[in-house]
């Protein structure tokens, strides 16, 4: 991940106007290619469903009226994204440090599972909702940031690669929930799924006023800006930007790599297993497989077509909430299987990394030729 | 626990051991290919999946299950072979892509696969090793599918390819230095597509394995992160072809512990035994990351293991 050291070099060329001016046009650059690679893959998709004799305008359509029609689906969607702020940021912080780390998934779940696990004898024993809520919340935070934890420290004392690693974590991590639900704290109560006990609707989290949205989206946008600022304007995010740039050279200046890795890893997980943590107490009331729902994946693209930046994050994982809540719309009306979601952040996903390859390509970004990218 | 019970439970590990580990086997081994030419392919649990609803889906339209491995094949060229275009491609990360195209793979399969959970397709035979000693039981357990076979077979092949012939010269040399490659006339990019297309091939037929042998059908939880534990499962074979086939029984073995158990009525800890081939392989990855015989056979190339 070469282009993440970019901005710091950008921003080394300072010197009055010009300085502006290539920062312009290099944010521009950074606009353009990825919203470029959506609209292509746009066409491809659209391609495809003509392909299979669907009409592609009529799939667009969907996703708008399910998405961001009407205020209730604006709801839905933003209700949806939540979650999907939090995976994306659980993947944009580690690869700041330059590391590809996709076990959000495991991070929420394991998160979600430990917040309703603490909840069975803080509910059972009716403590104070708003101390269990914040007990949960913070247990699903740190149960995160161990799960992740443990993967940034593996790659830094044992140099086992994080990509996979953080994905075999994430098995592990639906297991032991599962052995947990459909064992020793399944609710007996509820025949049909192997859950934990519900929380029950006064303990469960509150909606933002005015709107049906709850908390954990005003949290995911409140990280996403602390994060931006941690990344962007400290000496810590200074550290983790020249540690992902160049890891040796940042050894050598006496950077705490590995310690910077490992606490890169632990804010992911955090946030991840913040978001399992809404998920129970906002949305499910429970944890039970239903946790496994997908949102650390798609969070991964999200974090790259973001670019991994937390303030861009805030917009894309919108519009992936409002697919997302479109898809049974989409599956009602056109006959088309649940998977299309899938297939389309699938095709979403290759044609933006392929777009990568575009980058420093076209003059119009690039201030007079002199920021020669390699 | 009885005498009776653990030879209950041995057999069932080592039949367990046979028929899991073919998919390991064949996905590694594509995975070695690939690797060995320098490029990590992390998209072979996308390419597992489609293959596995390819083969389904042939085999069910044409009646021969034999079509349907042919055709897995084909599909996990073709995600193979988009890996190994877009990976030429300057400044593309060879990793990331990797985890696209297991996105996408296991997208396209459910998507076109949700056809295909109800209907049955005709599967692959099996014949047994163990027939000869008259043993029932040992003849059950020793059920064996022609696959298997196949994937020892092309193990050695790869192995005595990589070692004798010019064109295993080629594919090791392209992997642990390019430019040396390049010096030689050889097409780096070539090369590499050709290994991550095969590999995908390879990857293909593993899931050819799983839906038209042992599971036996097509679902959406038909693979969960096989592809992936392969993978890492070359890194601890320490990129042979061999090690690779054995690690592939060791992990299958894992596999069929808790079924195994389950047979002779333990379920307790189901979950965790399920749980168990995970866990091996990262115990694994921990174990052989970063140890001197690792670091001696790792094609220089890699951008895995740095």
């Amino acid at each position: 991940m070469a282009d993440i050291a970019e901005p710091l070099r950008a921003s080394s060329l300072a010197g009055g106007a010009s300085d502006l001016s290539i920062r312009l046009r290099r944010g521009a650059e950074y606009v353009a290619i990825p919203l470029f690679a959506l609209a292509t893959s746009a066409v491809l998709f659209a391609l495809f469903l003509l392909a299979l004799g669907k009409s592609p305008l009529e799939f667009f359509e969907l996703v708008y009226r399910g998405g961001f029609g009407t205020a209730f689906s604006i709801q839905n969607t933003l209700q949806r994204s939540a979650p999907l702020i939090l995976t994306a940021l659980a993947v944009a912080v580690p690869a700041r440090i330059g590391l590809v780390m996709i076990g959000g998934e495991g991070a929420l779940v394991m998160g979600g599972f430990a917040a309703a696990a603490l909840a069975i004898p803080l509910v059972t024993g009716k403590a104070p909702v708003m101390l269990t809520l914040a007990l949960m919340g913070v247990t699903g935070a740190f149960v995160g940031a161990v799960w992740v934890g443990i993967v940034g420290y593996l790659r830094h004392a044992r140099g086992v690669n994080e990509t996979i690693s953080s994905l075999l974590l994430t098995y592990i991590g639906i297991a032991i929930m599962n052995f947990f639900v459909e064992g020793s704290l399944r609710d007996l109560t509820n025949p049909n799924k192997p859950s934990t006990m519900p929380l029950g609707e006064a303990y469960m989290v509150g909606k933002l006023p005015g709107t049906d949205v709850h908390w954990g989206l005003a949290a995911g946008i409140i990280l996403a800006i602390l994060l931006s600022v941690l990344l962007s304007r400290t000496t810590f995010g200074f550290a983790v930007r020249v540690a992902g740039g160049n890891p040796r050279a940042a050894l050598a200046q006496g950077l705490p790599v590995g310690k910077l890795i490992v606490i890169c890893c632990m804010i992911a997980g955090a946030c991840a297993g913040l978001a399992g943590f809404f998920e129970v107490a906002a949305i499910q009331g429970r944890a039970n497989a239903s946790l496994v729902a997908g949102y650390g994946f798609t969070g991964i693209l999200i974090s790259f077509l973001a670019r991994h930046n937390p303030l861009a994050i805030i917009p894309v994982a919108i519009m992936f909430g409002g697919i997302v809540a479109s898809g049974g719309l989409i599956q009602r009306r056109m006959d088309l299987p649940d998977a299309t979601v899938l297939v389309l952040q699938g095709l979403t996903f290759v044609v933006l990394l392929v777009s990568e390859t575009l980058y420093g390509r076209f003059k119009i970004f690039q201030a007079g030729g002199t920021v020669e990218r390699t | 626990m009885s005498e009776n019970a653990v030879l209950i439970v041995l057999f069932a590990i080592i039949g367990g051991a046979l028929r899991v580990s073919t998919p390991f086997m064949f996905v590694a081994l594509g995975e070695c290919l690939t690797e060995k030419s320098g490029r990590v392919n992390l998209g072979l649990e996308g390419t597992l999946v489609l293959g596995a609803m390819s083969a389904y889906a042939v085999s069910y339209h044409s009646g021969s299950p034999w079509l349907g491995v042919f055709a897995a094949g084909c599909a996990g060229s073709v995600l193979g072979g988009m890996h190994g275009y877009i990976c030429k491609l300057p400044k593309v990360n060879d990793i990331a892509i990797g985890i696209a195209m297991m996105l996408f793979g296991t997208g396209v399969a459910f998507f076109f696969g949700k056809a295909y959970i109800q209907p049955s397709a005709p599967r692959l035979g099996s014949f047994s090793l163990g027939a000869w000693t008259g043993s029932a039981q040992l003849t059950t357990a020793l059920q064996v599918n022609p696959l298997l076979l196949v994937g020892v077979a092309v193990a050695l092949l790869m192995a005595w390819a990589f070692a004798n012939t010019k064109w295993g010269l080629i594919v090791r040399m392209t992997g642990d230095s390019a430019p040396a490659a390049r010096a030689m006339g050889v097409s780096v990019d070539l090369v590499r597509f050709l290994a991550t297309t095969l590999g995908g091939f390879l990857a293909g037929v593993g899931g050819a394995f799983l839906s038209l042998y042992y599971p036996g059908s097509w679902n959406q939880g038909l693979s969960s992160g096989q592809g992936l534990m392969a993978v890492a499962l070359v890194i601890f074979a320490r990129w042979s072809p061999m090690r690779c086939v054995i690690a592939a029984l060791l992990f299958g073995a894992a596999g069929a512990i808790g079924p195994a158990l389950q047979s002779v009525g333990i379920t307790q800890g189901y979950y965790f035994f399920n749980a168990a081939p995970y866990i091996l392989t990262l115990a694994i990855m921990i174990a052989s990351a970063g140890s001197k015989r690792a670091m001696r056979d790792v094609p220089g190339e890699l951008s895995i293991t740095k």
